[in-house]
């Protein structure tokens, strides 16, 4: 049986942690790179950056970041933000990316997915979505919409329709956001991040909303999630990674154990 | 030195930045010599079982992997594709493989007891030492490492089993026959029990 994995998510913007990472020991917490080796420390399963540079002309400087993290961290991690075209993430891939997660670039042209499964495979292809929860409308099984651009634009595509299309194409996990969520620490929307696991065939990953560490088993166990992103319940070091896993087994979840062995051995 | 083989797919260069890290010289090349005279070799990798064959095949590559490095008793490790190209033969693409290792290699099913299976497996599954082996040294029975596969090996003589993992199905993850060691897993990716396997095997004496 596969592990229960958890995901932290650091925010990217010219090469700099962004959002309100506060702590802890003696991380910089500016630097993407002192923060993956320290998550890494903590037992995170994986990590995934998002690139929220703003402008094309320093792009450049995320693919240093992710040179500098494969240096350091053994366990995969991801890089998503702004990913257009193969090449961009062929860039991001050889700089020692496990995986490419992408976005609103694959809603505007889905055959990125199918060009990035047949380059890179599958398991390279996370397709990441931001979903919007909308009134009943013909169309909408899922009840939630695809959104782009943060939340501002809609695509008339519903979440199961387009999460089923991308798994034809040939993504190899599918990130549902709650952008209903987001930021709330209320808990993922289990509703449809269950409706979508229980429909494909690929890893779900839940994402927006983690506060407390009952909403990770919450996505786990009724979300039916094989992932969960984690951002604020982590990052404030409230919640610390050791201390979710550990909640998490004795409620039943397998989580992968670590603590202690990645600091040891390095 | 440490050869890396590169058939001109897969991360190369993840399995040669955790050697860095540890410390062992390693290369990534495609020559037979640099092969020949490397003190261990590597054949790391994600990617198909057809091209990878067909690569190996192309860079004139398959009878060294064979003679000059399996027979010639030099410390082999194979990971992921790696170790299904040791077999005879693949259901993927229907390849014939390596032939070092007798047996097959076959695809997860698509249920099992009629609960569909996520093909492929993406994850941290647990990797249960079925026998001693110093390629386990430091290393806590029943430890998590990371795996991305749609198949599976099933050598033809289960005493080559070092290892299980259990995806529905018990299946062997991982091999050793003398100087030939193979992991499905992702040693370069599976954090410091995966660290920890990859140094025990750049140390290894066969």
């Amino acid at each position: 049986m596969l592990a229960k994995r958890i995901i932290p998510c650091l925010d990217v913007r010219a090469g700099k942690v962004t959002k309100g990472v506060q702590f802890l020991e003696n991380v910089d917490v500016g630097d993407p790179v002192a923060m993956a080796r320290y998550y890494y420390e903590q037992g995170a399963d994986e990590i995934v950056f998002y690139d929220i540079t703003a402008s094309n002309e320093r792009r450049g400087i995320m693919i240093e970041v992710v040179r500098a993290v494969a240096r350091d961290i053994f366990i995969p991690f991801s890089v998503g933000g702004g990913l257009r075209t193969v090449d961009d993430m062929r860039a991001v891939l050889l700089a020692g990316a496990e995986k490419v997660s992408i976005d609103s670039g694959a809603v505007r042209n889905p055959r990125i997915i199918a060009e990035g499964a047949r380059a890179f495979g599958s398991q390279c292809i996370v397709l990441s979505m931001q979903v919007k929860r909308i009134e009943p409308r013909e169309g909408f099984p899922s009840g939630c919409e695809v959104v782009i651009d943060g939340g501002r634009t809609p695509t008339g595509r519903d979440a199961l329709l387009w999460a089923r299309e991308g798994e034809r194409l040939g993504a190899g996990e599918l990130c549902i956001n709650s952008i209903d969520r987001d930021g709330t620490k209320l808990g993922y929307d289990l509703e449809v991040t269950r409706l979508i696991s229980e429909t494909v065939s690929i890893p779900v990953i839940a994402s927006g909303g983690a506060g407390e560490p009952r909403h990770l088993y919450d996505a786990f166990t009724a979300g039916a999630a094989d992932a969960a992103i984690v951002a604020s319940i982590v990052h404030y070091g409230e919640h610390p990674i050791p201390d979710l896993k550990r909640y998490l087994r004795s409620r039943g979840v397998e989580v992968r154990d670590t603590v202690g062995m990645e600091r040891s051995a390095n | 030195m440490i050869a890396i083989v590169d058939y001109k797919a897969g991360n190369l260069t993840s399995v040669a930045r955790a050697l860095d890290h540890l410390g062992h010289r390693c290369e990534i090349t495609d020559r037979p010599e640099r092969i020949r005279a490397a003190e261990r070799v590597i054949i790391p990798g994600v990617g198909a079982a057809g091209a990878t064959m067909e690569n190996l095949i192309a860079l004139e590559l398959t009878d060294v992997l064979r003679e000059d490095v399996a027979r010639a008793g030099k410390p082999f490790l194979g990971i992921c594709i790696g170790i299904q190209v040791l077999l005879d033969r693949s259901a993927e693409d229907r390849a014939d493989c390596l032939g070092i290792i007798p047996g097959e290699v076959v695809r997860f099913p698509s249920s099992v007891d009629g609960r569909p299976l996520k093909v492929p497996q993406i994850g941290w599954n647990r990797v249960r030492q079925t026998r001693a082996h110093p390629m386990f040294e430091g290393v806590p029975d029943n430890s998590h490492f990371y795996f991305v596969n749609s198949y599976y090996p099933v050598p033809a003589d289960p005493a080559v089993t070092i290892a299980t993992s259990d995806y529905g199905v018990i299946f062997t993850a991982a091999i050793a026959r003398d100087n030939v060691i193979a992991t499905q897993f992702h040693l370069e990716k599976s954090g410091a029990a995966g660290l920890r396997m990859l140094d025990n095997f750049c140390r290894l004496k066969v």
